[in-house]
């Protein structure tokens, strides 16, 4: 495409599922303590990754 | 839904519920105008009327579902959270604490109470109480939190020794944290918590490490204005000193961690400093206060502190550019391999899979709750768990919250945190509205700074 440049795949849909692992880090257990942006975790899931 | 923005000199789409995220030029951008909450096929129809290379390439991205895709893969089993494995927990391991931090949600170190260091017994239990009910769940995290974690250290380390034998018996495997204010972090010490807090130095291929976070706000006149010891001395002097020694000899994870209030709304200038000193990863974030405080962010400080995060994304870019990048928390943002769609309609699992523990073995839903009696939920050595607290934190997730459903931030942001929608509107289900909105900006400037890197 010359007027679009996707930078990021559209991942969301495929992670779906009836429960995720939840092997990923609690957000508050990283540095911020206190704003919640579970957007800056990674999936920790090693078969996913 | 999508969201559009413009970031310096490119135009930004998000489209919230595939998660993708283009680059477009202005033509595009202008063709998206009053459609961040059309459907797929109200914005083909759109498109079919415009004869252009835009709308044609837009129309293209809705058949390969990356542009307006809609969330019916989202089902009511995902919406309602019904884990009750437990994961996390913070223990209060000293409510006692040798500063008194102005700000301090924890009422300088005693969460209300009486000063108290936790038993081992207290700690032990704790960590048994985590495995029990911990599932399937492999990867459990333990965060030693205060007061101050550093003057009840001995039992620090004894419960890091229990861990690790317990995990060995549960095929666990803990990650322990810690948070310190510096003051008592000696050669000893540092050494100690090099040594068996860095995770990455326990998996061979790199996976679980340990943050430690270190509370400093950034020049000696905000810093000292805020941060002093229970005697009004300031702390500056002494806690840069031992930070920058502690940094020196740490391969792990580490954040210096601060704090931004209304008296230091020119905080890109702390975060500079800090990274001046010589500290590589920062995270400095808005106080967490009830509004009557003279130092609470109030609503008239919203644009102010935008245009600050401007600057610290200026700052942030220019670092980057000259090779001296650093890591700013809510700068990183992984854009595709980040937590699951189930994960991120649950938000941050405070009161479920995260859980605080006081010295006395008083179990609350996280560290900003402990010591408030509305939300106790049990002792350790009383397992009558209020179930009603569960279900109110359980139930808190975005699409129980009207402010969250259709926000184009809800799956990057998750909600927000329970504390601040409670202590601004009584509401568990209704975020902080400064909040969600300085949320947005850090959001915008992280994925503004990953499309320029991407260039």
């Amino acid at each position: 495409m010359e007027k679009i440049k996707t930078i990021a795949r559209p991942t969301l849909k495929t992670t779906a599922c009836d429960a995720g692992c939840k092997e990923c880090q609690t957000s508050c257990q990283s540095a911020c303590k206190t704003s919640c942006t579970v957007a800056n975790q990674k999936c920790e899931n090693a078969k996913r990754r | 839904m999508i969201h559009k923005f413009k970031f310096k000199d490119i135009f930004l789409v998000l489209d919230i519920n595939s998660g993708a995220v283009h680059v477009v030029d202005e033509e595009v951008f202008n063709l998206l105008d009053g459609l961040e909450n059309s459907t797929a096929e109200k914005a083909l129809q759109k498109f079919s009327l415009v004869k252009s290379t835009a709308a044609k390439e837009a129309s293209q991205l809705v058949e390969q579902e990356m542009l307006f895709t809609d969330d019916s893969y989202i089902t009511d089993k995902m919406k309602n959270n019904e884990d009750s494995v437990v994961k996390a927990m913070c223990l209060h391991i000293a409510h006692d604490c040798n500063m008194m931090c102005t700000y301090c949600f924890g009422e300088q170190g005693t969460f209300a109470g009486s000063k108290c260091l936790m038993s081992l017994e207290v700690g032990m239990k704790a960590i048994d109480y985590l495995i029990a009910n911990s599932g399937s769940r492999r990867n459990l995290e333990i965060d030693f939190f205060g007061g101050e974690p550093l003057m009840n250290f001995e039992v620090v380390k004894k419960l890091v020794d229990y861990g690790r034998e317990q995990e060995k018996l549960f095929n666990k495997k803990i990650r322990f944290t810690i948070t310190t204010n510096g003051l008592l972090l000696d050669d000893e010490k540092t050494e100690y918590i090099n040594q068996t807090m860095d995770n990455v130095i326990l998996s061979i291929d790199g996976r679980p490490e340990v943050n430690d976070n270190m509370s400093i706000d950034g020049r000696p006149e905000v810093n000292d204005n805020m941060r002093k010891t229970v005697n009004g001395s300031p702390t500056y002097d002494v806690i840069t000193k031992n930070y920058l020694n502690f940094v020196k000899k740490r391969e792990g994870l580490y954040y210096v961690r601060g704090t931004f209030t209304r008296n230091n709304l020119d905080f890109a200038k702390d975060i500079e400093h800090l990274v001046n000193l010589g500290f590589s990863n920062v995270s400095v974030e808005p106080v967490v206060t009830d509004l009557k405080q003279p130092y609470a962010l109030q609503e008239t400080d919203r644009d102010k502190i935008f245009e600050e995060y401007d600057r610290l994304t200026d700052l942030y870019m220019e670092k980057m550019n000259k090779g001296e990048a650093f890591d700013f928390f809510h700068f990183n943002v992984d854009l595709e391999q980040g937590p699951c769609i189930v994960k991120r309609l649950s938000g941050c699992g405070a009161g479920t899979e995260y859980l605080a523990i006081s010295p006395e073995g008083d179990i609350y839903p996280c560290h900003q709750f402990v010591g408030n009696k509305d939300f106790y939920i049990g002792n350790l050595f009383d397992m009558e768990i209020i179930n009603k607290q569960r279900d109110k934190f359980l139930n808190a997730s975005i699409y129980n919250k009207e402010d969250c459903r259709n926000c184009w931030a809800k799956f990057y942001c998750s909600g927000g945190c329970h504390a601040n929608a409670i202590n601004i509107s009584g509401d568990i289900n209704k975020p902080y509205k400064l909040g969600c909105d300085l949320e947005k900006k850090r959001l915008e400037c992280a994925v503004g700074i990953y499309a320029k890197t991407m260039e």
